[in-house]
């Protein structure tokens, strides 16, 4: 059975905006699928309706066999706890430090009362803790994340994203912000976690040539469609184009690697 | 070449035009109040004799200087308890009037309806309807104050909330937090800066107020303002007008020290 499932699904904003037409795709437990296109194109849109921080207008959406959008508010939170979300902003708490940002990631199993007050107990604190040094974050610690780098905040996204124990990773353009260097760091990361904590991954990208190299599976998204949906391996240029609705040339990576 | 000076030229017109309207509004204004800058001037050394003689505290005003703090320190602790209670208040009640998730757009535009009625009556108008019910109380001032405070306050947060809440908001929603956390594990630590600074801000200001609306409800430091006032003693209102500069230099170098711990 497929870990999450879009059947038919569209969203339209303000009744004008069409975002999404129509989406239908399934991904299986343990794939590691990239989604690319333009600015516009409802990648974000699509992402946000799997753990509905976004309503679909239209369609139904399945994770783990259960029906998304016809759910309460007590089942959603629990699928919320099991989908974790990487931001490309980070969306971090700044003025916390990371291990409290880190420990976030508990809430949505946390009763009010102690996630109110943020009472962890010592065996969650020293599972954040095994999961920061993971990222190789163990000297930022206690340190406050407006004080770390780019890299080292997106970082702290992703321990977030890995405290909740969670079985999809959905990550938002997790590599836009950031220096080539610092996405390399970040995308291994994420393939880490795939391959070796099986955790499924749904990675927004801007950069085709990333998601060619990381991912085995390309969603291409264009005018709100699904354009392309298929092994990366089989993704030629002339289907880039017409993802991007470009011309040959109109595009900085043209030469494929 | 030519299209350039002709900006500088035009610039250069706009600023003369700019300076002679103003010169032609103040001449203008002058003349139908029949104002006359030069029979103003000549006005001050007698104003400054005056002063001189009148206001500057003599020894009979000093030994009136423990009372005076003591209705001081009244008037301050009460702005200060004013302020945080309506902080406080104002802080919940904003949540309901941002732009954060779940709370209906109808409840939205109700709350900034609210705050903007509390808000933009003046506090001495809100002292003179409260006296009708409290009395020259402690209350009626306390009252008043917190109105406008709680106003005020309600519409700065709804600003504070809504611009450090976009980004975490929808990541602990993500995580699967419920409301209360959300809001005191991320606006709460995301805003408390912001929220800090208008409270000691407030307190500044509700300091300055006090003193007006004491002197309507007959209490704090208001009240002995308005009596030595009207007993002509003037060099004992001044050493009372001097003393509230004091506090409020005071508090606002104690305040700048907080907000640089705060923000750091």
């Amino acid at each position: 059975m497929a870990l999450l499932e879009f059947q038919n699904v569209s969203k339209v904003y303000n009744n004008v905006t069409k975002a999404l037409q129509d989406v239908t795709f399934s991904i299986e437990e343990g794939e590691f699928v990239s989604i690319i296109g333009p600015s516009g194109a409802g990648k974000s849109t699509l992402m946000r309706c799997a753990n509905r921080l976004v309503d679909a207008s239209q369609g139904a959406i399945f994770f783990d066999g259960q029906d998304v959008t016809k759910m309460g508010k007590k089942d959603l939170r629990k699928v919320r706890t099991k989908t974790g979300m990487i931001f490309q902003h980070y969306n971090l708490v700044e003025r916390l430090s990371v291990v409290e940002n880190v420990l976030h990631g508990l809430l949505g199993k946390k009763s009010t009362l102690s996630g109110m007050i943020g009472q962890y107990t010592e065996a969650e604190k020293a599972e954040a803790f095994r999961i920061i040094q993971e990222m190789g974050l163990t000297e930022q610690a206690y340190k406050r994340c407006d004080e770390l780098s780019g890299g080292q905040k997106q970082r702290v996204g992703i321990a977030r994203a890995i405290m909740q124990k969670p079985r999809l990773i959905l990550c938002d353009e997790p590599i836009a912000s950031l220096d080539p260097k610092s996405s390399k760091v970040i995308m291994d990361h994420l393939k880490q976690i795939n391959r070796e904590k099986k955790i499924t991954c749904l990675v927004n990208l801007h950069q085709v040539d990333v998601a060619i190299r990381y991912s085995e599976r390309i969603i291409g998204v264009a005018g709100g469609r699904i354009v392309y949906d298929g092994p990366s391996g089989q993704l030629t240029e002339a289907i880039i184009h017409e993802i991007y609705q470009s011309g040959a040339h109109d595009l900085i990576m043209d030469k494929l690697g | 070449m030519e299209k350039t000076t002709d900006i500088f030229r035009r610039r250069k017109l706009t600023y003369t035009a700019v300076f002679l309207i103003f010169l032609t509004i103040f001449a203008g204004t002058s003349l139908i109040t029949e104002f006359s800058l030069a029979d103003g001037a000549a006005s001050f050394p007698a104003a400054a004799a005056w002063i001189a003689e009148n206001l500057i505290p003599d020894q009979e005003a000093m030994e009136r200087l423990p009372r005076i703090l003591e209705r001081l320190l009244e008037t301050a602790l009460l702005s200060v308890a004013v302020t945080v209670v309506a902080a406080v208040c104002a802080f919940f009640f904003s949540l309901l009037g941002s732009n954060i998730p779940h709370i209906h757009g109808l409840v939205k535009r109700l709350v900034r309806i609210v705050a903007a009625f509390f808000r933009n009556v003046p506090d001495v108008v809100w002292a003179m309807l409260l006296m009708f019910s409290f009395g020259q109380n402690i209350l009626t001032g306390f009252f008043a104050l917190f109105f406008t405070t709680f106003g005020l306050l309600t519409r700065a947060f709804i600003e504070t909330v809504d611009e450090v809440s976009a980004s975490c908001v929808e990541a602990l929603e993500a995580t699967g937090a419920n409301f209360i956390e959300l809001v005191f594990q991320g606006i709460i630590p995301s805003a408390l800066s912001g929220i800090t600074t208008w409270v000691l801000y407030m307190i500044e200001t509700n300091i300055r107020s006090s003193t007006l609306i004491g002197m309507l409800t007959a209490t704090g430091i208001g009240y002995l303002f308005d009596l030595y006032y009207k007993r002509l003693d003037f060099s004992s209102a001044s050493l009372v007008i001097l003393s509230i500069v004091v506090l409020v230099l005071v508090i606002e170098t104690a305040s700048n020290r907080i907000r640089k711990v705060v923000l750091s």
